[in-house]
């Protein structure tokens, strides 16, 4: 789960790393009022799920409060990269001397943490790694006895030569580590650190994703969540504990299985289609689930056939087949749906969906190419 | 032989009084699995489908010298299941569980490490060796005893492979499901380093997906050390960057997790990849007949070729640049001549009384 700047703020702030003050607005008169009570200069920043706002004109200087309306006036409902702006971040606009990377990942491959810095910060920090990776220092933490404060110093002075300012950097460092494994993250980030012309230290932005296998034990982060920000449909899915993430194309899918319901968004696009969507509707049976995930589907406008996918091993046909019988009473689809159910309780599946004559397939390329073909057909074109 | 698992594997069910436990444990005592215990705290000297039920996995490891466990309990829980395995020193640990946060498994990693036990998951849906036992959740009907080892980050598409291979012939040694989370105790190199020793072994099927890079650290070991041939099937082409794709794991994460860079590293690395879990069938037989006409390989299960040739070609001639004559040899042998890895006729089912015991013997059926 993605958090947006300003509670990733709030969440820095608690654990002690120093920020710009600042509030958030959901209309430019609270944003107007914010810049009023801070007395100086503001940033306005769009609070969104993405990166590159700031090229796409999310964030904008303002020296008075009249400004920083107009500003916030600007941003809110604007769309970057397809997310629709709801709220800005207003913060008192500070001087900056210089900008780094502060960055806290889970590492896949060694199974740790690692904490990166880089003393060039602001920009792109991939293609610091990608072009000068001499300019990113990496430490892999052990799990069990976290990031010791002897490690904290070496990475403070590797980004400052100054003492102070390497201690700062220290200490914020330690702060982001107690942070990342607090909220369960997977990833606490901030870009730029920068340093101001007092010599002080603070986060200009802050980005942390939450472990969404955590949320369980994170009760108050996981209210962060902002559904507005999310995809209805995609958010209907979740509560329906379906796994769906909606894409651009005209067949939708319903499958049992991550693996197996990328593979079929993968032959779809082989030959020659597009996916509309990546379901799974996990490893039971239950009938409910087929009917939620028909639903969902249906309610893309896009879609021009449904292709359902399933390989019963501990799934069982015969249920899903009920599910799609009572999925059909209850939505009466109006484009046409392609079944393959195999494995598990196929006959059975198969007998139970006789009298609805739906296109069928042996193999998983049989429906695929079916789906196509009639989600091609001039009759849904 | 077949890895981890075989006829000797003694398992312990942890959650066995629960739903998912209980059926499962249901499962594989009918596939044969060796079920000795099962492990509820507070349920102790109750007894779970016909098998003893214990409070702790010491207690159980004392009574029924269990070497395996299998974990089906709830993710709040599932991590420290797993250490409890690890201190009363099983040596197998099977984690089905979805849903242990990162941050967990990173601190039961090293643990279970240090105690010297196997981890396999979490997220997994566990692994069987044909005719001989199934620890987890796969599937016994779709499975064959054979010579093709495989090993997957996914479940059903895992199913769906094995069952190609089913159909066409080709059995399997041991099916292994690593797990689709982004934190897990076995990689696919631990995997094909005991595929690599294992005499039942003769070819590998290897199943990926987007997230991480363990396909490239895998194709890198296939190009450096490993004899037997390599197919593989990547999951997620059509995958958007960004958006986490049901698994934990799998998701493309900046420039890393793509699967064009995995399907690249694989291929340089001469592993077929194909475009179809269908095709995975005739890419084996492709590779394993050129291994057979190739002189330094010399193979002493004959069998008769079985279907037609798969589909699909080999993108990258296995062992490129090495002076052998694989490559020359890379189209297909003429009909009749044939020899093509094939244990035994394809069922649409099997029974376990028609489990075939071993390699051996099922080359020798053929031959005859």
């Amino acid at each position: 789960m993605k958090l947006h700047e300003y509670q990733a703020m709030q969440l820095f702030a608690e654990h002690g790393i120093p920020i710009p003050e600042g509030s958030v607005a959901s209309s430019p008169e609270e944003a107007e009022a914010i810049a009023r009570r801070l007395g100086r200069p503001v940033v306005v920043k769009a609070q969104v799920h993405t990166g590159g706002r700031g090229k796409a004109g999310g964030v904008q200087p303002a020296s008075n409060p009249e400004a920083a309306r107009q500003m916030a006036q600007q941003i809110l409902g604007m769309e970057i990269k397809g997310y629709r702006v709801n709220k800005v971040l207003v913060t008192a606009a500070e001087a900056v001397v210089s900008e780094a990377y502060v960055g806290m990942i889970l590492d896949r491959n060694s199974k740790r943490p690692v904490l990166m810095v880089s003393s060039a910060g602001g920009v792109d920090i991939e293609e610091v790694a990608a072009n000068t990776p001499e300019k990113i220092h990496r430490l892999s933490i052990d799990p069990v006895t976290g990031l010791r404060p002897y490690q904290a110093r070496k990475l403070g002075h590797a980004l400052y030569p100054d003492p102070g300012q390497a201690r700062q950097a220290a200490e914020i460092l330690a702060k982001l580590h107690d942070l990342f494994w607090n909220v369960d993250a997977s990833l606490a980030e901030i870009n730029p650190l920068a340093t101001t012309p007092g010599g002080g230290i603070l986060a200009l932005d802050a980005k942390i994703n939450i472990d969404d296998n955590a949320l369980y034990r994170q009760r108050r982060v996981a209210a962060m969540r902002d559904l507005a920000a999310e995809d209805p449909a995609e958010v209907e899915a979740r509560e329906s504990e379906l796994s769906y993430v909606k894409l651009d194309g005209a067949i939708g899918c319903i499958v049992n299985g991550a693996g197996l319901a990328m593979a079929t968004m993968d032959l779809i696009k082989r030959y020659g289609g597009e996916p509309a969507n990546f379901l799974d509707i996990g490893g039971s049976s239950n009938p409910k689930k087929v009917v939620s995930a028909m639903k969902i589907i249906l309610s893309d406008a896009k879609v021009r056939a449904i292709l359902i996918n399933i390989f019963g091993g501990i799934t069982r046909c015969d249920d899903v087949a009920n599910g799609i019988v009572a999925a059909f009473a209850q939505l009466k689809p109006a484009v046409p749906v392609v079944v393959r159910l195999a494995g598990t309780n196929e006959k059975e599946a198969a007998v139970i969906l006789r009298e609805m004559n739906l296109p069928c397939g042996d193999t998983l390329d049989d429906v695929v190419t079916r789906a196509i073909a009639l989600a091609q057909a001039p009759a849904w074109a | 032989m077949a890895i981890f698992i075989d006829r000797l594997t003694r398992v312990l069910v942890q959650g066995i009084t629960g739903r998912e436990g209980l059926f499962h444990a249901q499962q594989m005592l009918g596939y044969g699995t060796a079920v000795v215990g099962g492990v509820t705290p507070g349920k102790g000297g109750s007894e779970a489908a016909g098998i003893p039920v214990f409070n702790s996995v010491e207690e159980a490891m004392a009574e029924t010298q269990a070497n395996a466990s299998v974990i089906y309990v709830p993710p709040p829980f599932a991590a420290d299941a797993i250490v409890e395995a690890a201190d009363a020193g099983v040596r197998l640990i099977v984690c089905i569980t979805e849903g242990i946060p990162a941050n967990d498994m990173m601190k039961v990693y090293p643990h279970v490490k240090a105690a010297g036990a196997r981890l396999i998951g979490p997220n997994c849906p566990g692994l069987i060796s044909p005719g001989a036992s199934k620890v987890g959740i796969m599937p016994g009907s779709i499975v064959m005893p054979g010579g093709i080892g495989v090993v997957s980050r996914s479940g059903t598409l895992t199913y769906e492979a094995i069952w190609a291979l089913t159909l066409s012939g080709m059995g399997q040694s041991t099916c292994v499901g690593i797990g689709g989370d982004p934190i897990i105790g076995t990689d696919f190199v631990d995997c094909l380093d005991a595929f690599e020793a294992d005499p039942q072994t003769q070819a590998v099927v290897l199943i990926g997906e987007i997230g991480g890079v363990d396909e490239e650290v895998a194709a890198a070991y296939i190009r450096e050390r490993m004899s037997k041939p390599v197919v593989a099937f990547i999951a997620g082409r059509a995958a958007p960057p960004g958006k986490r794709m049901g698994h934990a794991g799998a998701i493309i994460l900046g420039a890393s997790g793509a699967a064009n860079d995995k399907i690249t590293a694989l291929q340089a690395a001469g592993v077929p990849v194909a475009d179809s879990p269908i095709e995975l069938p005739g890419l084996l037989k492709k590779v394993l007949g050129n291994q057979e006409k190739a002189p330094a390989a010399k193979r002493s299960a004959k069998v008769r070729k079985t279907g037609k040739g798969g589909p699909g070609e080999p993108r990258a001639a296995r062992g490129a640049g090495n002076g052998n004559t694989r490559e020359a040899d890379a189209g297909e042998a003429p009909a009749g001549s044939g020899r093509l890895i094939a244990f035994r006729t394809p069922r649409r089912s099997m029974s376990k009384t028609e489990v075939c015991p071993s390699l051996a013997h099922c080359a020798k059926e053929e031959i005859s």
